[in-house]
C-alpha cells in the first residue's frame, strides 16, 4: 500500500469542499497531479495543491492507498466522501460529512468529527477517536435511507440524532449520545457504553439499542418485555428488554410481528 | 428574423404525409415557409432524421404540488445539480427538476410545447409563476374542475349552460387550457375521509356521482367548443381490477360528438392509461388489461389517449388524486404530503421507486408498453410518462427505445427478478410490433398537437405552421445497430428550432427563445346567475378576494399567446 501524505499549509478562510480527498480520487495519481484536485472554498473553485503540501504518490488503485492528513482541517468537508477502498487518516479534526456514503475501506478521524459523518454509509470501518456530531450514520436530508452496513466505532461522545433512518450495520459509542438516536430506524445496531438522553428510538421500526449507563427519559412507546442476558463486545450482562416503538407501524417477518430492541444495563 | 433553410435531412410529418423523404425545410420569421432566399443559413442535416417539434399533452412540471415535491425532497436533489454553463443557468432535481432544467432538458429532446397536466384553480399564480420561469418551451396548464364545488352544484341539477359558463369564466381568469378531471368526486369525498371508486359512487354532501360530473363536463365542454376536450384521470386509479371503472368512464362518450373550429374529434382524453387498466383482485393475481382497455379506444374514435409508462426509476408521485397517495403511502410507507385546496381540488405527494425486481412494477412497464402497441391508430395515442409519476420525462427516449425495438423489450424483460409472472400476467411477450419513426412523429407532434386543437400551430412542418423543427443523429435508411443508439439520439438532438430560433446545436443551449404561456379566453354570453354565484362563494368561503384570484398582468403571465373562442352564440 502507498501512502499520500498532506499537510495544512495554507489554511482557507472559507470552509473547503474537499471531497476529492479519497483514496478512490487519488489512485492512481503521483503527488503533483493530486495537487491539481478539485476543490471548492466556499463557491470558489480551487485545488488541493493550494491548501495542502502533498508527499509521496498513491496507488494503483484505491485499495492500495492510503491517505495522511495532517495538520488543522477543522474547515474540511468531505474527506473520504463516497470511498470504496483503502485507508484515510485525519491526524486532527474535521468537518462535516467525513466518510460520508462510503461503501468500502477504513477511516480513522483522531481528533472530532463535526456533523453527517457517514452519511448513509454502506460499509467499511470508520474510527473515530475523539467525539461525533449530530447524525453520524444518518439519512441524507429527506431521504430513508440512513446507513446501511459496516461499523462505526466513537471513542468519545456522539451528537444528537445518529443513527437516524438506520438500516443495517453498527454504531458504537464509548461515551454518551444525545437526544434522538435511531429515529426511524428500521434496523442496525447501536452500542451506547455511556448513558442517553431522551427520544430513544422514537418511531423506530426495527433494529437494536444497546445502552451500559442511563437513560434520561424512555420514550412511552416502549414496553417492557422481561430481562434478558446479553454478552456484548466481551461483556456478559443482565439487560432489561423493551419492544417498540409501539406507535409505529410493525412488520411481519414469518407471521412474528417485528418491534425495535432496546436494551439497558441493570 | 434570420432565414433558415434544413437540407438533405430525412423528414418524418404526418401532418402532411412525408415518410422519411429527402425534403428541405424553410423557416422565415418564426413559421415554416414554402421558399427562402439565397441568404439563408444552411443547416446540412445529411443522414439525419427530421421532425417537427415534440408536443408533451400530460406532465406535471409547474405549480405548488410539484414544488411540494422539490422541497420535501432535498434528496431528490442529491447528485444531480448542473452548475451555470454557457445559456444555462443552474439545475437540480432528478424527477422533479427545477423549472430551468426542466425547459432545458425538454428542448435538448426536442419538444417544443408542454402542457401542466392538474392546475389548482386557487394557485394559478403560483403555477404562472413557474411557466414563466421555465425557458423555451411554450407551456399550458389545464385547471382541475372534477371536485368543484361549483360544477358539483350546477351539474346536480344537469345545468349545462351554467357550468359552462363557469368553466369559462375559471378558464379566463386563472388563464388555463382546458377542462382537467381528477378522480371525479372522489377527492371532494377525499374530505370526508371518503373515496368514489366506481363511476357511481356518490359523492357526499353533493349527492352526485363520477358519471353525472364526467357526461356533464364533457357536454359543457361541447357546448363552449374549446381546442382541447375533457381531459381525464378516472376514478380508481392503481388499483388491481381499476380498468373496469375505466371502461364504465369510456363508455359515458357514447353519442358523443366533438364540436369545435380546431380540428378536434375527440370528446374525451384519457390519461396515463397504464394506471387504469389493471385486472386482478388483489397484488398476487395483478394482471394486465390492456387489451380490454384498447379494444374500446380503437373502436371508439371520439376517445384519445396517453400511455404513462412506467420508467422502472426512483421518482415523486404527485396527483390531485389525494386519497390514492394516502393509499400510496400505506404501500410504500415513504413520506406523505397531502394538501386540500378549498372549494376546488386537493393534492398528495409520495416518492416511488418503480424496482424492476419487484413483479407489480415490473408488469407495470409492460402494460404501459402494451397500450401503445395495441393501440392501431398512433394518432390517438400518445407517449407519456405521467412526468414524474410514472417516472421523469427525462426517460422517453428509452420508452422510444423499448416501443421501437422489440429486442430491447426482450432485453429489459430478460432482466427482470420475476420474468415469467411479467410474461404470464401480461401478453407484451407475443407484441412483435416496432413502432416507426413515422408512427413516433404521429405519437408525439401531430396526434397529440391535434388533441390539444393546436394542429394549425404545430406538431408539423407544413407551410404556415410554427416554426418548431427537431433534427435527430439518425439515419433511417440504416438499421439501428443497437437499440441504445435510439436513447441516444432522441436524448439529445443535434438542432432544434423553437419558434424559428435555434435553441439547441449539438445537444448544448445555445439560446432560451421566446418562451410563451398558452390558454383559452372564451367569450361568453353574460350570465348573472353564474356571476352572481361566483361572488357569493367567494363571500362566504374562500379564504382570498375574488380581486386576488386572477393570474393577470405581466408578472404571471408576460408572453401570452391567447386561443379565441367564442361562445356566445
Amino acid at each position: 500500500m502507498e501512502t499520500v501524505t498532506i499537510t495544512m499549509k495554507n489554511a482557507p478562510a472559507l470552509y473547503l469542499e474537499a471531497d476529492t480527498i479519497t483514496p478512490d480520487a487519488f489512485a492512481g495519481k503521483n503527488a503533483a497531479q493530486i495537487a491539481e484536485l478539485p476543490v471548492f472554498e466556499g463557491n470558489i473553485p480551487s485545488t488541493l495543491g493550494k491548501y495542502f503540501e502533498v508527499s509521496g504518490n498513491a496507488g494503483a488503485t484505491a485499495a492500495d492507498t492510503k491517505i495522511v492528513i495532517k495538520g488543522d482541517t477543522k474547515k474540511v468537508k468531505y474527506i473520504g466522501f463516497k470511498m470504496t477502498a483503502g485507508e484515510v487518516v485525519i491526524e486532527s479534526d474535521a468537518d462535516q460529512y467525513v466518510g460520508a456514503w462510503m461503501t468500502g475501506g477504513k477511516l480513522t478521524a483522531k481528533g472530532n468529527v463535526d456533523a453527517f459523518a457517514a452519511t448513509a454509509m454502506k460499509g467499511g470501518e470508520m474510527i473515530i477517536e475523539g467525539n461525533a456530531g449530530n447524525y453520524l450514520g444518518a439519512a441524507y436530508r429527506g431521504d430513508w435511507r440512513g446507513m446501511s452496513g459496516g461499523k462505526i466505532v466513537v471513542q468519545g461522545n456522539a451528537g444528537s440524532d445518529i443513527g437516524m433512518y438506520m438500516l443495517g450495520g453498527e454504531i458504537v459509542v464509548n461515551g454518551d449520545v444525545d437526544v434522538h438516536a435511531l429515529t426511524h430506524a428500521e434496523g442496525g445496531k447501536l452500542v451506547v457504553k455511556g448513558n442517553a438522553k431522551s427520544k430513544l428510538g422514537g418511531q423506530m421500526v426495527e433494529g437494536t439499542i444497546i445502552v451500559f449507563g442511563s437513560i434520561e427519559v424512555m420514550m412511552p412507546g416502549f414496553k417492557p418485555n422481561g430481562e434478558v442476558e446479553l454478552d456484548v463486545d466481551g461483556t456478559k450482562a443482565k439487560f432489561a428488554h423493551f419492544i417498540g416503538d409501539m406507535g409505529e407501524r410493525h412488520k411481519k417477518k414469518k407471521g412474528a410481528i417485528v418491534y425495535g430492541n432496546l436494551y439497558k444495563k441493570i | 428574423m434570420s432565414e433558415y433553410i434544413i437540407k438533405n435531412g430525412h423528414v418524418f410529418d404526418p401532418v402532411q404525409g412525408i415518410k422519411g423523404d429527402k425534403k428541405d425545410i424553410c423557416i422565415k420569421d418564426g413559421k415554416i415557409v414554402d421558399k427562402v432566399g439565397s441568404s439563408a443559413k444552411v443547416i446540412d442535416a445529411k443522414d439525419k432524421t427530421v421532425m417537427a417539434g415534440a408536443v408533451e399533452i400530460h406532465a406535471h412540471v409547474a405549480g405548488p404540488k410539484v414544488n411540494l415535491g422539490r422541497i420535501y425532497r432535498p434528496e431528490d436533489k442529491l447528485f444531480s445539480c448542473t452548475p451555470t454553463k454557457g445559456k444555462e443557468r443552474m439545475g437540480g432535481g432528478a424527477s422533479i427538476p427545477t423549472t430551468f432544467k426542466t425547459g432545458y432538458e425538454y428542448a435538448k429532446m426536442g419538444f417544443g410545447v408542454a402542457m401542466e397536466a392538474a392546475m389548482p384553480p386557487l394557485f394559478s399564480r403560483h403555477v404562472h409563476e413557474e411557466i414563466r420561469d421555465t425557458p423555451i418551451i411554450d407551456e399550458g396548464a389545464f385547471p382541475v374542475f372534477g371536485n368543484n364545488w361549483f360544477v358539483l352544484e350546477y351539474l346536480k341539477n344537469h345545468e349545462i349552460e351554467n357550468t359552462a359558463a363557469y368553466c369559462a369564466w375559471l378558464l379566463n381568469v386563472t388563464k388555463g387550457y382546458a377542462l382537467k378531471v381528477v378522480n371525479p368526486g372522489g377527492t371532494e369525498a377525499w374530505g370526508w375521509g371518503l373515496n368514489c371508486l366506481t363511476v357511481n359512487d356518490p359523492v357526499p354532501y353533493f349527492d352526485i356521482t363520477p358519471a353525472e360530473i364526467v357526461r356533464g363536463l364533457m357536454e359543457a365542454n361541447e357546448y363552449l367548443g374549446l381546442p382541447h376536450s375533457v381531459h381525464i384521470h378516472p376514478n380508481n386509479l392503481g388499483n388491481p381490477g381499476c380498468y373496469e371503472t375505466t371502461l364504465d368512464t369510456l363508455k359515458l362518450t357514447e353519442g358523443l360528438k366533438a364540436k369545435n373550429k380546431f380540428g378536434r374529434e375527440q370528446v374525451l382524453h384519457l390519461t396515463h392509461t397504464q394506471f387504469h387498466s389493471y385486472g386482478g383482485t388483489n397484488w398476487g393475481d395483478f394482471e394486465s388489461k390492456a387489451k380490454e382497455v384498447t379494444d374500446y379506444v380503437n373502436k371508439n374514435k371520439n376517445i384519445t389517449i396517453d400511455t404513462g409508462n412506467v420508467t422502472l426509476d426512483e421518482t415523486t408521485t404527485m396527483t390531485a388524486d389525494g386519497p390514492f397517495e394516502h393509499h400510496l403511502t400505506g404501500l410504500n410507507h415513504l413520506k406523505w404530503a397531502n394538501v386540500d385546496v378549498e372549494l376546488e381540488t386537493a393534492a398528495g405527494v409520495v416518492p416511488y421507486i418503480y424496482s424492476p425486481s419487484i413483479s407489480v412494477c415490473a408488469i407495470q412497464w409492460a402494460i404501459g408498453l402494451e397500450i401503445a402497441l395495441m393501440m392501431k391508430d398512433p394518432m390517438r395515442c400518445y407517449i407519456t410518462t405521467d412526468h414524474p409519476n410514472a417516472g421523469p420525462f427525462t426517460r422517453y427516449p428509452r420508452v422510444y427505445k423499448w416501443l421501437m425495438s422489440e429486442k430491447a423489450r426482450k432485453q429489459q424483460i430478460e432482466s427482470f427478478k420475476h420474468k415469467d409472472k411479467v410474461l404470464s400476467q401480461t401478453s407484451l411477450g407475443t407484441l412483435d410490433r416496432e413502432i416507426s419513426l413515422y408512427e413516433l412523429a404521429q405519437m408525439t407532434r401531430a396526434g397529440p398537437a391535434k388533441s390539444l386543437g393546436l394542429a394549425a400551430m404545430c406538431g408539423g412542418l407544413k407551410p404556415g405552421m410554427d416554426a418548431d423543427v427537431a433534427i435527430y443523429n439518425i439515419n433511417p435508411d440504416k438499421p439501428v445497430a443497437n437499440p441504445d443508439d435510439i436513447e441516444k439520439a432522441f436524448s439529445r438532438c443535434a438542432v432544434f428550432f423553437k419558434s424559428g430560433v435555434q435553441v439547441v446545436s449539438n445537444g448544448e443551449i445555445v439560446a432560451t427563445g421566446n418562451k410563451r404561456t398558452l390558454w383559452v379566453n372564451v367569450k361568453t354570453k353574460e350570465n348573472p346567475q353564474v356571476a352572481r354565484d361566483i361572488n357569493e362563494k367567494f363571500v362566504k368561503y374562500y379564504s382570498m378576494t375574488q380581486a386576488n384570484y386572477e393570474a393577470l398582468g405581466h408578472h404571471f403571465v408576460p408572453n401570452p399567446y391567447a386561443i379565441e373562442v367564442d361562445a356566445t352564440n
